[in-house]
Order: structure tokens, then C-alpha cells, then sequence
């Protein structure tokens, strides 16, 4: 493995047990707080938001350059419609069934395994998005 | 409002942040997770909206960040979590639509909780703000309508 992967790895690792921690892991919390019934997940996302805005804001510009080479680019991208009835579908689908990507993985690691029939519908559901992209 | 306490959503969440920024930091790469899907797809279909440059050059670190996650789960299941291994009680239909909705979204939006959520509102995008507030607004009310009309869990 190289050296990049290697820190994605080590990254990833970190993201995961943040999820599992906060308990983002379990479809029923993450559900409890659409039900706005526990609102604790404001404190993840905004947590986790909080410390990527310094690290992409302010620590990768005293550095300039990542350490392994290449440049920095903030994640931006441009306003389109395509983006917000995405964030409707997308919406939709989280408020049925508490999953999203990450936690949905991560939530494999618990043994949880009946995510894994939610993997597998986002599979299908990114394969029928790729079809209608040709 | 906070049952559970606000203790293990602001750490975990930091966390969360931690791993992101040391991936951001030493590669230059935004560790988002909904990209996954389709950088993995491009080794099984040979559609060209999948075989595009950049998701083959992706697709290795998108597996591998994938791969930490789970670890990084099973590693907090093995030390601190109090309930060990765990399994969800939401039913099997509710996890199959909405993960069908949530594949499709998030690919059409570009983003997800993570790509949307943490590193995009962490570059202070407008974009992936106003994404976070739809979905999030159109998820709280779709929760809503589904425990209304009994469905539990």
C-alpha cells in the first residue's frame, strides 16, 4: 500500500470510530433526530464540520502544500438544479430509512449486518443515476 | 431534546473532523463517502459514465476509506461501546427504498452527509449549504410522515 493510502486508511479509521462513538452507526438514533426527537446530531455534523473548516481554512494555508505533494482545493462546487433535487431524493431516502453513505458502511463494523441490504440498494440506486448519465 | 447527552455526538463528531482533516492535510484529498458507489461501479460496468478518468483514478483510496470505516466501527465495538455488537430493528423494506433513494440522490446532488455536510460546508460552499438544508429539511419531514403514519421502527 502507498503512502497516500496508507493515511486514507488511517483517516478512515478515525471517521468510522467518530461514527460509532456518536452512535451515527445506529439507523435509530440518526432516525430519533429526524424525528426531532434527540437533536444530537446537529453536534456531529457541526463537530466534524468544524474541524474540517480550520484544517481546509486555515491550517492548509500556513502549510501551502499537502504533505505528500499536490495542491489544495476546496471542496466547491457550482449551484444546479441537478444538486438540489438531488438533496430532495437523497432527503427522502434518509428520513425512510436513517441511512447515508458513511454511516451505512461504518455500520457494518458494528455486525449490523442488515445495512448490507442498504449498501446494496445505494448501489443500484448510483447505477441507475449512472444510466441516466450518458 | 438531548437524551443521550450532548457528550458523545460533539466527540464523536470532532472525531469525524480529525480523521477528514489528516486525510486533507497530508493527501489534499476530501474524504466524502458518496463518490464510493460510483468509482466502485466502474470495476463492474463498462458504461462510459462510469469507466470517466477520474473514477478510475479514485476508485483505490475510495475502497480503502471505505475499508478504515468499517474498521474504525468494529474497533469502537470491541473497546468502548456499551451495547458491543448490534444489530438495527428498522425494517429490511425501509433500509432497501431508502437506500435506493439515497444512492440516486446523492449521486445527482454530488454530495451526501459527509461530501455536502463536513467538507463541503467545512470550504464554506454555498452550494453544499443549501443542499445540507434541503435534505436535511426534506428528511426531518419525511421522518415525520413515516412515524405519523405508525410505522415503527
Amino acid at each position: 500500500m502507498n503512502k497516500r493510502n496508507i493515511v486514507v486508511l488511517i483517516g478512515g479509521i478515525l471517521f468510522g470510530f467518530g461514527l460509532a462513538y456518536s452512535g451515527m452507526t445506529k439507523q435509530e438514533i440518526v432516525l430519533s433526530f429526524l424525528q426531532l426527537e434527540d437533536l444530537g446530531l446537529i453536534f456531529v455534523l457541526g463537530g466534524a464540520a468544524l474541524v474540517a473548516a480550520f484544517a481546509i481554512n486555515v491550517l492548509a494555508k500556513l502549510q501551502k502544500k499537502p504533505v505528500l505533494g499536490g495542491e489544495f482545493k476546496p471542496r466547491r462546487r457550482i449551484l444546479s438544479w441537478s444538486i438540489i433535487i438531488g438533496a430532495v431524493i437523497f432527503g427522502v431516502g434518509w428520513g425512510i430509512s436513517g441511512q447515508c453513505p458513511g454511516s451505512a458502511v461504518a455500520s457494518l463494523g458494528t455486525g449490523n449486518f442488515p445495512v448490507l441490504v442498504g449498501i446494496a440498494a445505494m448501489f443500484i440506486g448510483a447505477y441507475i443515476r449512472g444510466l441516466l448519465d450518458s | 431534546m438531548f437524551p443521550l447527552g450532548i457528550e458523545p455526538y460533539l466527540v464523536g463528531g470532532i472525531i469525524v473532523g480529525v480523521g477528514v482533516a489528516l486525510i486533507y492535510l497530508v493527501t489534499g484529498l476530501h474524504a466524502t463517502q458518496s463518490s464510493f458507489f460510483t468509482t466502485t461501479l466502474s470495476w463492474f460496468s463498462k458504461r462510459k459514465s462510469f469507466q470517466k478518468d477520474s473514477n478510475i483514478k479514485e476508485r483505490g483510496w475510495r475502497l480503502t476509506l471505505a475499508t478504515g470505516l468499517v474498521i474504525g466501527a468494529l474497533i469502537h465495538t470491541l473497546t468502548l461501546s456499551h451495547t458491543g455488537f448490534w444489530t438495527t430493528s428498522v425494517q429490511l423494506w425501509r433500509l432497501i427504498l431508502g437506500g435506493l433513494l439515497v444512492g440516486f440522490g446523492t449521486r445527482l446532488s454530488s454530495g451526501c452527509t459527509s461530501g455536502h455536510g463536513i467538507s463541503g460546508l467545512g470550504s464554506l460552499s454555498l452550494t453544499s449549504l443549501y443542499s445540507v438544508i434541503v435534505f436535511m429539511g426534506v428528511a426531518i419531514v419525511t421522518a415525520s410522515i413515516v412515524q405519523m403514519l405508525g410505522v415503527s421502527p
